[in-house]
């Protein structure tokens, strides 16, 4: 703490309700660089401007709130540290996430988004092996009794944000909604969540960009999930196919 | 027949303020909830997550205790959804320990908090990250649930019975007819910075630690002191269940695991601004020295970030923890003459249907309905429901 606080200039996407044009508005700051970007925005808001308007829960990246773009980039703000993002006496660029409706400044409407991975069935809370991606070296310290965890998504949106597929279509799917329908068809497949996946706005959209794989801050890997989403839909299309014909060729 | 039912405003969608406009639509009631920002973005998002067994108030705080086993066993039937059901342990690490130890085994009995006493090498099989110096442990009921995602799912049963959730809607002022009783709730919406007016029959005050700022709005005071805690957030699933130190609740001797982190808890202080608290090195590196005593391995692992909660402890001038964990009830009209505002506040996120249910219940009482409570058997929609009912 002996480390000077820094002094940054943080460029906000204002817009009050829908019909308002957006527009950045600067706000000097004075802040600890190990700080995070979501106290920067909390401290506009307490100590400038309580008209800002920010979505926040947890702080400690489980609820997936405060996802923002910050310098053009998707980020979980409340785990981004401001050192790894500006300089001191440089300038931070604050916006809501793309894709999804504005409500006003950096708040936007999630509901899309929470309906897909409720249609989904999408599980929280899943045994513990099931949490982990399949390509994961299982630590040697394993416990042996069953246990249980929520799952790694945690519904952020900065996924969807960043996928330029999702930016073509407002019907697409988007990539956290088809992580979820994987984990779904990994853990318990059924015909309901093929036949989300298997459609023209479900993983047939997908441009294999990886975007949402990069900015993912919670270790989903949306991107390898889809791709193996594909495989298993294209398994399954095959065997569908092999057991119709079993059918029809016994009398 | 509906809009002719009593019209209630509830003020903040924190845990309580979600639970109690839950309670309320069950009852009947047309319901209103008022909050400044989103759902849970005070302290009830900004817990560590802990669904108490009570054991770690069975010796200090027995009333609280019991409360939490209550609620503990309630939320396994209507909240699963959002829960890890892994236990926990209480672990002893010097002589000092183990004797709290009998106090503890006591404690719990008379709370009725089922416990199992393990030896270290048995702590060990479970939690192998658990350092070599474990004694003895207690296995103990605790869980771990997703804050935001908890308040959701009432909030989501709650809009199904009809309750309105008006987010970024901050309060300003109140209005009273001649008799001194609360007729009218002004408020800013903050998307639009329009001005809108609530005509309301009761106003139930549900803004834990912001409780005195909203009660002061009305002319009254309440006697809440927001104490905060710092939490420290490392990179990696160390334990899969809850590890507390075996001792009166102290700083640092908590540790959380949530989805693939471990959540480290906490310290306790008092604060005069709630609206902003910031964090200090010199918690972050306590609550660090803290927990790598009874898991070594924090020492090495990244830490992915810091935060400040403010709890809502219910004050006069004791120090912040020794204060009751329990919740208050403030009915305005008899403390102050002011009718029609009841003020929840205190109590923890483990015991928000409890205090939900006895401040519905004292308000039917006020507005003569006879309605039993329901939420003890209702399980909760899914939390992604609160984007789908309108």
């Amino acid at each position: 703490m002996n480390q000077p606080l820094w002094k940054i200039t943080v460029n906000v996407l204002r817009q009050k309700g829908p019909t308002d044009k957006p527009h950045f508005q600067s706000f000097p700051l004075e802040i600890h660089p190990d700080e995070y970007v979501l106290d920067a925005i909390e401290k506009i808001w307490a100590f400038q401007d309580r008209s800002l308007t920010f979505r926040h829960a947890c702080h400690h990246a489980t609820c997936g709130a405060c996802g923002m773009r910050v310098n053009g980039k998707e980020k979980l703000t409340c785990i981004t540290s401001l050192h790894t993002v500006v300089k001191n006496n440089g300038v931070l660029k604050i916006e809501p996430l793309r894709n999804f409706p504005v409500l006003s400044d950096l708040v936007v409407d999630m509901g899309h988004l929470y309906r897909q991975t409720e249609e989904a069935d999408f599980q929280q809370v899943v045994p513990l092996e099931a949490a982990q991606l399949p390509y994961e070296i299982t630590p040697n310290r394993t416990p042996n009794e069953p246990y249980e965890r929520l799952v790694d998504c945690i519904e952020c949106g900065l996924c969807v944000s960043a996928c330029p597929a999702a930016f073509t279509s407002t019907d697409y799917r988007g990539p956290a909604a088809l992580a979820a329908i994987q984990q779904g068809i990994a853990f318990a497949p059924n015909e309901v969540l093929f036949d989300l996946a298997d459609h023209e706005n479900g993983v047939w959209r997908c441009h294999s960009a990886f975007e949402c794989t990069e900015v993912c801050p919670s270790n989903v890997d949306p991107g390898w999930r889809i791709m193996n989403l594909r495989r298993r839909v294209i398994h399954h299309r095959i065997s569908r196919v092999f057991k119709k014909s079993q059918k029809v060729s016994r009398p | 027949m509906r809009s002719s039912n009593p019209h209630i405003i509830v003020i903040g969608a924190g845990f309580t303020g979600c639970a109690t406009a839950h309670d309320l639509a069950l009852r009947g009631f047309r319901v209103t909830v008022l909050e400044r920002g989103d759902i849970a973005n005070g302290t009830s998002g900004r817990t560590h997550g802990l669904l108490h067994s009570g054991a770690r108030y069975c010796v200090t705080d027995q009333d609280a205790a019991i409360e939490c086993i209550e609620e503990n066993i309630l939320f396994r039937k209507i909240a699963a959804q959002c829960i890890e059901y892994n236990g926990g342990l209480f672990v002893a690490l010097d002589e000092e320990d183990e004797a709290y130890g009998t106090r503890f085994e006591q404690g719990a009995q008379k709370c009725g908090i089922p416990i199992e006493r393990l030896t270290g090498n048995q702590a060990r099989k479970k939690e192998p990250n658990l350092t070599p110096k474990t004694r003895l442990a207690y296995s103990v009921p605790d869980g771990v649930f997703d804050p935001l995602r908890l308040a959701m799912a009432f909030a989501a049963t709650a809009k199904k019975n009809g309750a309105e959730f008006l987010t970024y809607h901050e309060v300003t002022g109140f209005d009273f007819d001649g008799k001194g009783n609360i007729r009218e709730v002004s408020a800013i919406n903050r998307h639009t910075n329009e001005k809108i007016k609530f005509t309301a029959d009761m106003v139930i005050n549900a803004t834990g630690a912001w409780a005195g700022l909203v009660a002061r709005l009305a002319g009254v005071t309440v006697d809440v002191i927001p104490t905060p805690g710092v939490m420290v957030c490392y990179d990696q699933r160390l334990v899969q269940r809850v590890i507390n130190r075996l001792c009166e609740p102290d700083d640092g001797d908590i540790l959380i695991p949530q989805r693939r982190m471990v959540v480290i808890g906490t310290t306790s202080f008092e604060v005069e601004d709630v609206d902003y608290i910031p964090v200090t090195p010199a918690q972050v590196e306590l609550m660090h020295q803290k927990a790598a005593e009874l898991v070594p391995a924090v020492a090495a692992t990244h830490q992915r970030g810091a935060y400040m909660s403010a709890r809502p402890l219910i004050g006069s001038t004791t120090l912040g923890r020794s204060l009751s964990r329990t919740f208050k009830c403030y009915h305005h009209q008899e403390t102050d003459g002011i009718g029609g505002l009841v003020t929840i506040t205190g109590g923890k996120a483990t015991t928000c249907r409890v205090m939900a249910e006895k401040t519905v219940d004292l308000v039917c009482n006020l507005m003569g309905v006879s309605r039993s409570c329901e939420t003890r058997e209702v399980v909760l929609d899914s939390y992604r429901d609160y984007y789908t009912h309108s």
